[in-house]
């Protein structure tokens, strides 16, 4: 599979999941079961891409700086800290601790 | 996401779809930077951006590409269509708000995403939900897109993008996405279970599947119910 492959298909999916959304018949939507999993399947997309993208190199797991970055955002996410500052928070930390001790 | 919060907060519309656009812009810069790191050329990242049009989708997709190369193509598509499912709730809410006309119904699918949702369903009057849709939603297009060409080219000529913590920017900007919808004891266990079963096959499957793997676990929850009250 190509990168460009992969981009046209993926983009365009992306967008039918959109348009679908329009064009199912509101009463769906008010069914209690298909709401559901539709938000927690987003909680748990999200959280386990937290999870690798802090965790994961490649096929190994690595505790490393953005550790600490991470951590570092979680606090700022409660004291509500706004969403950009917290994600540029969360890269210093991780830039400062490469750049001093590594990982 | 302070998002909502600002929309809550009674602004008006307009200044709260500005300060959201500007804030989402911001992070395009990394998005396109770590798009072009992993492997992706500017023209792929600035594609992603302006069809499939959803920041946790792109993320997701270049962090299962940068990960595991071409390869990994179908794990980086799962995921992030499976991300970007969330977008079709809503759309099944925006729907109504949106009004008749299959051309307006489809530019608006186009916008719909996280925060011009978000802004949109925090408004009371329909006339101002419309305003709020369409303002952020457009604003975040322009902006979102400037910004990934911009973090792209940049990308380029910054190399190792992981020296200036962009990588650790973006689980922040996952984290971001999640927090506001930690408000119950279901959300959080499946979000905690979900992160355990990713990183614990993080060495047992190819990249990718293991954020697969995890949406099961939301799979399961849903279906049973378990953990409501």
């Amino acid at each position: 599979m190509t990168l460009w492959a992969i981009v046209i298909i993926a983009s365009i999916a992306g967008l039918a999941v959109k348009i679908s959304g329009y064009l199912v018949p509101a009463e769906f939507m008010e069914r209690e079961k298909p709401s559901r999993v539709a938000g927690l399947l987003t909680v748990a997309l999200l959280a386990a891409l937290v999870a690798t993208q802090t965790l994961a190199s490649g096929q190994q797991v690595e505790v490393d700086a953005r550790v600490p970055a991470i951590f570092v955002a979680a606090v700022l996410f409660v004291l509500r800290v706004p969403f950009i500052l917290v994600i540029v928070a969360a890269a210093l930390t991780a830039a400062i601790i490469r750049a001093t001790i590594g990982g | 996401m302070s998002t909502a919060e600002q929309a809550e907060r009674r602004e008006p519309v307009a200044r709260t779809a500005v300060s959201v656009a500007l804030a989402v812009s911001a992070y395009g810069i990394s998005y396109g930077a770590l798009g072009v790191t992993a492997g992706l050329d500017v023209w792929q990242a600035c594609v992603l951006s302006l069809v499939m049009f959803s920041g946790g989708s792109q993320f997701a997709l270049v962090g299962v590409i940068a990960a595991g190369g071409a390869a990994a193509g179908p794990a980086a598509i799962a995921s992030a269509t499976l991300l970007g499912s969330r977008n079709a709730i809503y759309a099944m809410r925006m729907g109504p708000i949106i009004g008749r006309g299959w051309v307006r119904r489809l530019v608006a699918a186009h916008l719909t995403i996280d925060e011009s949702t978000a802004v949109a369903t925090a408004q009371k009057e329909l006339t101002e939900q419309r305003k709020g849709f369409w303002l952020t939603g457009i604003l975040i297009f322009v902006g979102w897109n400037i910004a990934t060409l911009a973090g792209a080219l940049l990308g380029n000529v910054m190399g190792d993008v992981s020296r200036y913590g962009l990588d650790a920017a973006a689980a922040a900007a996952f984290l971001g996405l999640l927090w506001p919808r930690l408000s119950a004891l279901q959300p959080v266990a499946v979000a905690v279970a979900a992160a355990v079963v990713a990183t614990v096959l993080t060495p047992w499957l190819p990249p990718g599947l293991p954020v697969i793997a995890a949406a099961l676990v939301a799979v399961i929850v849903g279906l049973t119910n378990w953990g409501a009250r």
